[in-house]
């Protein structure tokens, strides 16, 4: 029994230790966005918390089991022992303190990290309007007035206000070393607040299950110098193909695996249409993929 | 047009799918040749398919539980296989309209169709004879219930094979679930056999409510009970209050499909965040209405191998009953991202991490019951000590995505999949599967094979381990669920690891198989009908009991009343006055509940092809012949003081013999 149970307790501790160290390469653990470096260090401060129970509990099973076992008739026995007030005492209180804290921040930190909170940073803001489709992403740029599938860029050290909807299925709109995720709805807005650190090349994905080309449904998201968040812009506009309606609604036909598109325009105020549109139909832009 | 949407089109016409359909069949049609070779379809009927005798529902329930064990295992190897091999220029060899069913399939068939038919074929086997009663109190309820949990389940193996399952994930949200974007039969299959084995759940909940209250035995109160039984009261309730809000939800996902309403579409105005509010007002309870009774088998496989009282009675049963409170405090925290604002998620987080509280409470005080205890490791006792472990775990990563700062990054990837499989498998499998083997015994009247047992007990705890422990690294990583093709090289090898584990699980289930054919082999056969030394009423009769459980109805003083029998027989010698018999009140056989679950079969079937003339009939023949039994006042008779005799006589001298 012991052995057994000791060598599969270093095989499970062996199993974290390697998951937490490989997990560093990537998304969760190595954030690179101010927001997902809280994020990251919240489930650090959290799992910590939470060990100061889960160890004593691992170590008083091994310990009870081993040490109480029926054929070690030398422990004691108390078969009508079935209460202890200074035991209930400390089993109630010890998780309550933990809770307790953790509830403290965990009040402090869904204010602070609500995806919908502007960020407090000197800057203006940057807005890039993002829409699900079936399935792909498309970016719009208003004041810059361009839109992008599959790839969104911006400037470092820039707060960025992500503004999401969808015109398919309920997707999640996720750049894990940024920010964390928020859903993308159709016939709903909602908010995403974050900022890159540095210069860096981000995977982005949906992270809603949202029909067959779910899988494909991939961005690149990528942050740069200001002047070379610039230089693109100016190149963007160069892109031949423009966003009108009727290439919009061509677009929002599902497709899947979409390559990279760039647009050099964008039909006035999209974003809204696609918004209102689940209210009341519109004749001129069809009902797209409804 | 008198066929609906039926074709032959809806006939498949994959490969894979042609083999599970021939393997179905062929399974079929072996066990029709078998009943007929051995002349046993009037056995069939007489014994099992008439019959309202909770142990014998219960036992069908939880052979049915085992198929759908398998057929939903079946989904997992082939998700992990195609994980394992959908990597860069390989695309594996399942296609996403395929593969997408599969995953939906494995959700629905686990929670609906094998975990809860788990759960209430134990609480048919235990509950009454926990409380000393002779039946459940609706005894032809529990009958209809468990034929239409029966047609639901193979509503959901018919998609196999006739038409399409849903490829909208086990909790179809809207709009995807909507004809706009699933305008297959999928999420009709989905939707009717989800609310025929609902309406089944709903009256079971009902039905073991009324016999926990009313039908304990003389001396039974509430605070003597055995915590198994609490945990099935509190389970009930839940059901009681959750599964309505699961059959208007999809009632009205139906609505929307069916009549062209939009509570849920994109358009005109429909809200399909109200649906996944709802649907987790339901889902969220779901967890412990399958959790509950699993640590109320803890509770009493703990003290029995410990050959010492639960710790902390009264806290246990304080603890169970702040759980189910709270269960329904919390649901939001499964849509953090959906954007409520930050007191919304903040008290949902914090709600939910509550519950951690009396949750841990309850592991201490099963630690407490093994602390200067002799503790015998069993396999039950194996199945523990690998759930304290592991559900600790499960509990740990459950509290850190309830931090809704920390859900933003972790929400709907792997590391939740392998969250929720940690508890769920660690806590509700392991639990009923602890269940199945203590009270094993009692409903065959003879033990299961302990070193296979123990074999089956390593293969699923360390298939557990290797499956599911790649899962969190690769949410930490960013992969999330429901994909079926990657390109990122670093996931690779932790998806193969997670196949082996699932493989070892598969060689785990395969273990069980053979233990029980094993076990019916050796007939370890229990005699005394207390083969684990056990303290609850359930040992104090013979193995299986007689049909009556109870030839003279038990008075209870104490908890764990059938230990202290034995103690007070040790000290003062058993006293052995002839007991007197008096005649016994039972419930008739019916096979109305079949019937009826027969046309509930043939009008789900026709409402998902639209089959008009078809679903008519069989609407109104199920309505006729709930009427009709509603009329039939023949149901019940009275056993003979003098039978009960000489079956009671016939029990003691297997006993001497």
């Amino acid at each position: 029994m012991r052995n057994k149970h000791k060598s599969y307790l270093t095989a499970i501790s062996f199993a974290v230790v390697s998951a937490l160290l490989s997990g560093c390469g990537d998304a969760v653990l190595n954030p690179k966005g101010k927001i997902a470096t809280d994020e990251r260090d919240l489930i650090f401060l959290a799992t910590g918390l939470m060990l100061i129970v889960v160890i004593p509990v691992f170590i008083m099973t091994f310990l009870f089991a081993w040490k109480y076992r029926a054929s070690n008739e030398k422990a004691k026995y108390t078969p009508d022992w079935a209460h202890s007030n200074r035991i209930e005492a400390w089993v109630w209180a010890i998780p309550c303190i933990i809770i307790v804290i953790l509830a403290t921040v965990t009040w402090k930190t869904t204010h602070d990290l609500d995806p919908y909170k502007p960020l407090d940073v000197d800057a203006k803001p940057l807005t890039i309007q993002v829409v699900a489709l079936d399935w792909k992403w498309l970016f719009i740029y208003p004041e810059q007035n361009i839109a992008t599938v599959n790839y969104v860029q911006f400037p470092e050290k820039v707060p960025i206000d992500f503004k999401i909807t969808a015109d398919a299925p309920m997707n999640s709109f996720f750049i894990p070393q940024l920010a964390g995720q928020i859903y993308a709805m159709p016939g709903m807005e909602t908010q995403l607040h974050a900022i890159a650190e540095t210069e860096h090349t981000y995977d982005g994905i949906s992270a809603n299950y949202s029909g067959g080309g779910f899988s494909g449904m991939r961005f690149v998201a990528k942050s740069t110098t200001q002047e070379d968040f610039d230089n693109w812009v100016k190149q963007v506009r160069q892109s031949p193909t423009k966003l009108d309606s009727n290439e919009y609604n061509q677009l929002a036909r599902p497709s899947e695996n979409n390559p990279v598109a760039l647009y050099s325009d964008v039909q006035n105020d999209l974003f809204h249409f696609i918004l209102m549109k689940f209210m009341m139909p519109s004749p001129e832009m069809g009902s797209g993929s409804m | 047009m008198l066929l609906g949407k039926l074709s032959l089109a809806a006939l498949p016409d994959q490969p894979i799918i042609i083999g599970a359909a021939c393997f179905m069949a062929l399974a079929a049609l072996t066990v029709i040749l078998a009943l007929f070779y051995f002349k046993r379809w009037t056995w069939l009927w007489k014994e099992w398919i008439v019959s309202v005798d909770h142990k014998k529902i219960g036992i069908m329930y939880i052979i049915a539980a085992l198929v759908m064990l398998f057929r939903g295992f079946a989904d997992a190897m082939m998700m992990r296989s195609q994980l394992a091999l959908s990597y860069g220029a390989s695309h594996g060899y399942l296609p996403p309209e395929h593969y997408d069913q599969v995953f939906s399939a494995h959700g629905v068939i686990m929670i609906f169709f094998m975990a809860m038919p788990l759960m209430f074929g134990l609480l048919n086997l235990v509950v009454p004879l926990q409380i000393g009663a002779r039946d459940v109190a609706f005894p032809f309820l529990n009958s209809l219930s468990f034929w239409l949990f029966v047609v639901g389940a193979v509503l959901v193996n018919v998609s196999l094979v006739v038409g399409e399952f849903a490829r909208t994930g086990w909790l179809a949200y809207p709009p995807l679930s909507e004809l706009a974007y699933s305008p297959d039969v999928g999420v009709d299959y989905y939707i009717w056999s989800l609310q025929i084995s609902g309406i089944g759940t709903l009256m079971s909940g009902i039905n073991f409510f009324v016999t926990i209250i009313k039908m304990r035995c003389p001396g039974m109160s509430l605070m003597k009970m055995p915590i198994f039984t609490w945990t099935a009261l509190c389970s009930m309730i839940l059901v009681i209050i959750a599964f309505p809000i699961l059959t208007v939800t999809l009632g009205m996902l139906f609505l929307d499909r069916y009549m062209g309403m939009h509570f849920f579409t994109a358009d005109f105005g429909g809200n399909a965040m109200m649906y996944v509010n709802l649907i987790w007002s339901w889902g969220h309870p779901e967890v412990y209405i399958l959790i509950l009774p699993a640590f109320g088998i803890f509770s009493e496989v703990v003290p029995t191998f410990s050959h010492k009282k639960l710790f902390g009675y009264e806290t246990m049963v304080w603890a169970t009953g702040v759980i189910t409170i709270l269960s329904f405090l919390v649901w939001l925290h499964h849509f953090f991202t959906m954007g409520a604002g930050g007191n919304v998620n903040a008290f949902f987080g914090i709600a939910t991490m509550i519950i951690s509280i009396p949750t841990g409470v309850k592991i201490f005080n099963w630690l407490f019951t093994m602390y200067r205890g002799r503790i015998t490791f069993t396999t039950p006792m194996y199945w523990t000590m690998g759930f304290l472990i592991t559900f600790v775990i499960g509990g740990m990563t459950g509290v850190l995505l309830s931090v809704p700062g920390a859900d933003f990054e972790l929400h709907n990837s792997l590391f939740l999949i392998a969250h929720f499989h940690n508890t769920i498998i660690g806590g509700v499998v392991f639990g009923y599967f602890a269940g199945f083997v203590y009270w094993f015994p009692k409903a065959m009247g003879f033990k299961l094979n302990e070193k296979i047992g123990k074999v089956v007990f390593w293969c699923w705890l360390i298939g557990f381990y290797v499956a599911f422990f790649p899962l969190y690294v690769l949410g930490l990583m960013g992969m999330t669920r429901r994909l079926n093709h990657y390109d990122v090289a670093a996931w690779h090898p932790w998806l193969i690891v997670a196949f082996i584990g699932a493989c070892i699980v598969l060689f785990g289930i395969a273990s069980q198989v053979l233990q029980l054919l094993v076990s019916i082999k050796q007939q370890d056969k229990d005699i005394t009908g207390d083969p684990w030394n056990g303290r609850t009423l359930e040992w104090s009769i013979a193995s299986p009991p007689p049909f009556y459980n109870f030839a003279i109805v038990p008075t209870v003083e104490t908890r764990d009343a059938y230990w202290e029998t034995k103690q007070k027989n040790l000290h003062s010698g058993a006293t052995s006055v002839k007991p007197k018999y008096e005649d016994i009140h039972m419930p008739k056989n019916t096979g109305m509940g079949f019937i009826i679950a027969a046309f509930t079969f043939l009008f789900g079937f026709s409402m998902i092809w639209d089959i008009t003339w078809l679903a008519i009939g069989a609407g109104a023949g199920a309505i006729i012949s709930v009427i009709v039994r509603s009329y039939n006042y023949n149901i019940d008779y009275y056993v003979p003081a003098a039978e009960v005799e000489r079956i009671e006589t016939e029990i003691s001298n297997r006993k001497l013999s």
